[in-house]
């Protein structure tokens, strides 16, 4: 399968002279197109060589003190994290999951693997945007960088007690990646005050510069790319599938492998407009996750009505389709805004959005000579000039790759090891 | 007629599931006394069809029920075994047992396209059973394939729709998953005729048709890449009723 796998992969190069002339000597990526970067996984053949299984195993962390986890998250008992362990003493990494995606994501069991072959231990946790995450473990309305950390801080604090009796650690880094390492940025400022960890290196894989431009640049990416506009998102779905199902019969089988998504990719070869729309779409139902299980937490009167008991049979469509028409956007104008204002009545929007910044901690990322920073000049997340921030912020601990989308690079084999070299003190 | 009595037994345990699960499905109220939320649906939703998550799904309450009691077989005693299945088998023998019982489910495929006259797809069938019967060793194989027979895949709910029945509410079978009331009729046909009339009432051996029952729901699953909550969704059975309508929609037009 891997050789049958190599041998279409390298068909494909040579009818794609093109790519193979433009690519920078140094780092050579496969899909200059930053869509294709950003939903592609990097095919087999240009990534790290990874082991099959590392040692790991999950454990899971009670919910919040005095919280009632409602029927209708019957699935729901604590929080599970990862952790990935070596057999002898070795530096502990926490590591944050990017938006809606949980511990043990494909992306995170990757990061696990390549982590674990540097040399470290690894706690995997799941992404404060991820429900799972809100049920379990917001203290509030997710989505406030400082009360993320907080949370996110609760988290690493009782998941190192859990596991501290089995592993034998040295000391402590962090990483994450898209917002997990914006998080990981606010939580490391914590740290400073907390000092719980002292952390020696903080590692930041593709970061949002703000948050609230990216969402929106996301979101926009859903709207502006289906053929006639939101009204005709259900026939373009329905579309989408139909090629799907029909290049999944041709192939004759499905598996969720990197592999037979590059083969049925390379089958349905969707235009631009269609990845971009992906990618949107994958953001709003990750957010519109997050802000209906953070409204049924937090009481309702969003998306649910108040004090309305959902119930494990209760009926949830209609709050669905609200959901996935709610956009990031709606919910901090909305809900976020408001909830934070009433803690805090001075505040303005414009306060909160400067607080969803990095930004707001920018001298501490300037100054703070243990973290580093790893993104793509064609990250899709990102506006124009926010990579030359970025840059000028982090200077020589920054390494700036010139393709590889939002995270599609992530298993390059210069990637990891810039990251390895990174977390271990011995760049250069 | 073992086959029979032990078709009685599965029914008599998968309704006992749904008297189980049934009795713990309780209907919530409908927030009548509640004040409406912000972005309430009549807010939000200003279109004149309905969005494509909203099946028609009257047992809604019991289907989630159902759903709840098959996350937990899942969980604990399917995917379990599933998992011991791949642990001893190699792939290669795995997908040899995945082509033979195909195979003989061509029986379906067969009786399905005649009665939907689709005369082409019967004689495809009928050369997919003997080519792959024989030069395919008993259907371990699948040469008919690779000469271009591709698999004409249809069931008695397929055959209704053809003939013009409606999809009927959806519905969550135990253990079985997403169905609608056409396919659970179609399903419960085609059972009927591969244990009366098909290939177990060829063999006509309970021990047989036990093992093969049971090889196939193995090995069902084991084909079946969805695991539950891995959407992170707290909507997950909203989508999968879409999904589940969605692909049948596509299998009855093509």
């Amino acid at each position: 399968m891997p050789r049958l796998f190599t041998l279409v992969f390298l068909v494909g190069c040579l009818c794609w002279p093109r790519n193979a002339t433009a690519a920078p000597q140094a780092y050579f990526y496969p899909f200059v197109n930053p869509y294709e970067a950003t939903v592609m996984e990097l095919p087999q053949f240009f990534e790290v060589k990874l082991p099959e299984a590392v040692p790991s195993r999950r454990f899971t962390l009670p919910a919040l003190p005095s919280r009632e986890i409602p029927g209708v998250f019957w699935y729901e008992d604590g929080l599970v994290c990862t952790l990935t362990y070596q057999d002898h003493q070795a530096p502990l990494v926490f590591l944050i999951a990017g938006t809606g995606s949980s511990h043990n994501s494909p992306r995170m069991v990757k990061l696990q693997k390549v982590l674990y072959q540097g040399g470290f231990h690894v706690i995997s946790i799941t992404s404060p945007s991820h429900m799972d995450f809100v049920v379990n473990a917001s203290a509030g309305l997710p989505g406030d960088s400082y009360d993320d950390a907080r949370d996110l801080y609760r988290v690493m604090e009782l998941a190192y007690e859990k596991v501290r009796g089995t592993i034998d650690v040295s000391d402590f880094l962090l990483s994450g990646y898209s917002l997990g390492a914006f998080n990981a940025a606010f939580v490391a400022k914590l740290d400073e005050q907390q000092k719980r960890f002292n952390f020696r290196r903080v590692l930041l894989l593709n970061p949002p510069v703000s948050l609230y431009d990216s969402v929106s640049t996301l979101d926009l990416l859903l709207v502006e790319n289906i053929p006639g506009g939101m009204e005709k998102f259900d026939q373009w779905f329905r579309d989408a599938l139909v090629k799907l199902a029909s290049v999944t019969e041709e192939m004759g089988h499905t598996e969720l492998s990197g592999d037979f998504l590059y083969k049925a990719y390379k089958r349905l070869s969707p235009s631009e407009e269609n990845l971009a729309a992906l990618i949107g779409l994958s953001f709003r139902m990750s957010s519109a996750n997050m802000i209906f299980s953070a409204d049924v937490m937090n009481g309702g009167g969003y998306i649910v009505p108040k004090n309305l008991r959902l119930t494990a049979s209760s009926p949830l469509t209609r709050y669905a389709v609200v959901s996935y028409r709610t956009r990031f956007e709606d919910y901090f104008n909305e809900y976020l805004f408001p909830y934070c204002q009433k803690r805090e009545p001075h505040l303005t929007r414009q306060d909160l959005l400067d607080r969803l910044d990095l930004h707001a901690i920018e001298s501490y990322l300037s100054n703070s000579g243990k973290i580093g920073l790893i993104h793509n000049e064609d990250d899709i997340i990102l506006l124009p000039g926010q990579i030359d921030y970025l840059q000028g912020l982090f200077g020589d601990r920054a390494r700036i790759f010139p393709t590889g989308g939002h995270m599609g690079n992530m298993l390059h084999p210069e990637v990891v090891s810039f990251m390895i070299g990174f977390l271990t003190g011995k760049e250069n | 007629m073992g086959y029979a009595r032990e078709r009685m037994s599965l029914l008599m345990f998968i309704a006992a599931a749904l008297l189980l699960v049934g009795g713990c499905s309780s209907l919530s109220k409908n927030g009548q006394d509640f004040v409406p939320p912000l972005r309430s649906y009549e807010t939000v939703v200003k279109d004149e069809k309905p969005s494509m998550l909203e099946v028609s799904d009257s047992l809604e309450g019991f289907n989630r029920g159902v759903y709840r009691f098959n996350y937990y077989f899942d969980e604990y005693l399917m995917l379990p075994v599933v998992r011991s299945y791949e642990f001893i088998l190699p792939d290669y023998v795995e997908d040899r047992v995945s082509n033979a019982i195909d195979n003989i489910n061509e029986f379906g495929n067969l009786t399905n396209n005649l009665l939907q006259l689709k005369f082409a797809a019967v004689g495809i069938t009928l050369g997919r059973l003997i080519i792959n019967s024989t030069v395919g060793v008993a259907g371990l194989w699948d040469p008919a394939g690779s000469w271009g027979l591709v698999r004409q895949t249809e069931d008695f709910g397929q055959t209704l729709a053809h003939y013009g029945v409606g999809n009927g509410s959806y519905v969550v079978l135990p253990i079985l998953g997403p169905s609608n009331v056409r396919d659970t009729v179609g399903f419960a046909a085609d059972t009927a005729a591969f244990s009366l009339a098909g290939p177990a009432a060829w063999v006509d051996d309970t021990g047989i048709t036990l093992a093969f029952t049971g090889t196939s729901v193995v090995d069902k699953r084991h084909r079946i890449p969805f695991r539950y909550r891995q959407t992170g969704s707290p909507f997950e059975y909203e989508l999968l009723r879409m999904l589940y309508t969605m692909k049948r929609d596509y299998d009855v037009n093509n």
